[in-house]
């Protein structure tokens, strides 16, 4: 058969393709329960560095296990919602509903010293693209104990800081209850303080739009949990 | 192909003499990107190997078969194809690893390299010299990546493989990891820096 003829060419192509195209179907289903594994692992981690707790190598699972006693998901009123899974709630979608129809997963966390944390993800936009983390409260529900952020692709030196502990270590003991009135704490540009007293922190010099998205992701994120928090603290009072 | 190449040279030439990087300076772009730490730089190597050697083959076994006037798409295709199985493996067996190349791994699909050893080797040469060729290309990718990764990671975080090697005594009487060595721009400086060392070692390099 001649071989550069256009039939010879187009039935080549074709079989080429369904050939590749079923290797790497077949590939991506052997594989995916393996991969979910991974992502789901490090999830756990995440949640659990918000809290302050490193897991060992290879005990992310277990680690998880022990120190997450409970996990639920609430309203925008704090009432539980019954039959959501807190860990597969997708916060990116939750995070574009309006405040009052989102599902709001909460982890409880018992660190080594037998508090107990709430944990709550953060989702939003940086400069190149997404942007999350967790924000673990104490028991009071106003004061933060630890926060994890991570990033797709921020810039490295620059938006990509906010993944550092310098960073997400500012947040410990900020409050968010400020005189009685919620206010999400503000990321403001170093030695600048926000005008209505709300508690902040630095952000990154040559990071900005990082940094305000670090501030609008918890302002959007974390409001919704007012009622939530409030009644912990009221709870605690 | 007029002359035939021996298997020999097919393997070890790429080592040195015909690096990929220092003398052909082809895949650049990844050798900036993934080279700040040693272990991405070695798993990129490895990564690269596997999708050389394997494409280098399979080009190899259908030489005879591909239409000329496809035959680049046809190498793209299969080296694509590669390409995706090697990340979803590194998503499901080395996570961490796989994390921070991101990217980079697809970009192998466009690493100059690849395709310019199957259109150059492969295309006129049996599976097995075919293969060597591939392995040998990928090692002497890899040796440049290790080094630079190597130098890189040392000077500018201390550590090697995430272990410190610089012990804290250092840091206490002054010692400052150098931050420019994260930055992409050392990392052609270091590689233009092994391409100065192999040029006055190999003579018959030097161009006038």
């Amino acid at each position: 058969m001649n071989k550069q003829s256009n039939t010879y060419t187009v039935i080549y192509i074709f079989v080429m393709v369904v050939v590749v195209g079923a290797a790497l179907a077949l590939t991506s289903l052997a594989l995916k329960p393996r991969q979910q594994q991974n992502i789901d692992a490090d999830k756990m981690k995440q949640i659990l560095a918000a809290a302050l707790i490193e897991p060992q190598k290879g005990q992310i699972v277990d680690t998880y296990n022990d120190c997450v006693t409970s996990t639920f998901v609430v309203n925008a009123e704090g009432e539980r919602i019954d039959g959501v899974d807190a860990f597969t709630v997708n916060v990116a979608e939750q995070s574009k509903l309006s405040a009052d129809s989102r599902e709001l997963p909460v982890f409880e966390v018992r660190t080594a010293d037998g508090a107990t944390k709430y944990i709550l993800p953060v989702y939003g936009a940086g400069l190149w693209g997404p942007i999350w983390g967790y924000v673990a409260f104490n028991a009071d529900g106003a004061t933060i104990y630890g926060a994890y952020f991570a990033h797709q692709g921020e810039t490295p030196g620059l938006g990509a800081e906010i993944e550092k502990p310098a960073f997400s270590s500012q947040f410990e003991g900020k409050t968010v209850f400020k005189d009685g009135r919620f206010k999400p704490i503000a990321v403001v540009k170093t030695g600048q303080k926000p005008l209505d007293g709300e508690d902040y922190v630095d952000g990154i010099s040559g990071g900005t739009i990082t940094s305000k998205g670090v501030g609008s992701m918890l302002d959007n994120c974390l409001s919704p949990y007012k009622a939530f928090l409030k009644s912990l603290n009221n709870s605690n009072n | 192909m007029a002359e035939k190449i021996k298997n020999r040279d097919a393997f070890f030439n790429p080592f040195s003499k015909n690096n990929p990087v220092v003398v052909q300076v082809l895949g650049i772009c990844s050798v900036l990107a993934v080279t700040a730490k040693l272990e991405p730089a070695i798993v990129m190597g490895i990564s690269v190997i596997a999708v050389l050697a394997f494409a280098n083959v399979i080009i190899s076994l259908l030489r005879n078969t591909i239409p000329t006037n496809i035959r680049i798409i046809v190498q793209l295709v299969v080296v694509a194809g590669l390409v995706v199985i090697v990340d979803q493996l590194l998503k499901a067996f080395a996570y961490d690893a796989s994390k921070q190349l991101s990217v980079f791994i697809g970009l192998i699909i466009t690493n100059c390299i690849l395709m310019g050893r199957l259109e150059a080797f492969a295309m006129g040469n049996k599976p097995w010299p075919s293969f060597l060729d591939g392995v040998g290309n990928g090692i002497g990718y890899t040796i440049i990546l290790v080094i630079v990764g190597f130098f890189r990671e040392l000077l500018g975080s201390g550590t090697l493989l995430g272990y410190q090697v610089f012990p804290q005594s250092f840091y206490d009487a002054g010692y400052v990891n150098n931050g420019l060595m994260i930055l992409p721009p050392m990392a052609l400086i270091v590689v233009a820096c092994i391409i100065w060392v192999q040029r006055s070692v190999n003579k018959d390099l030097q161009e006038d």
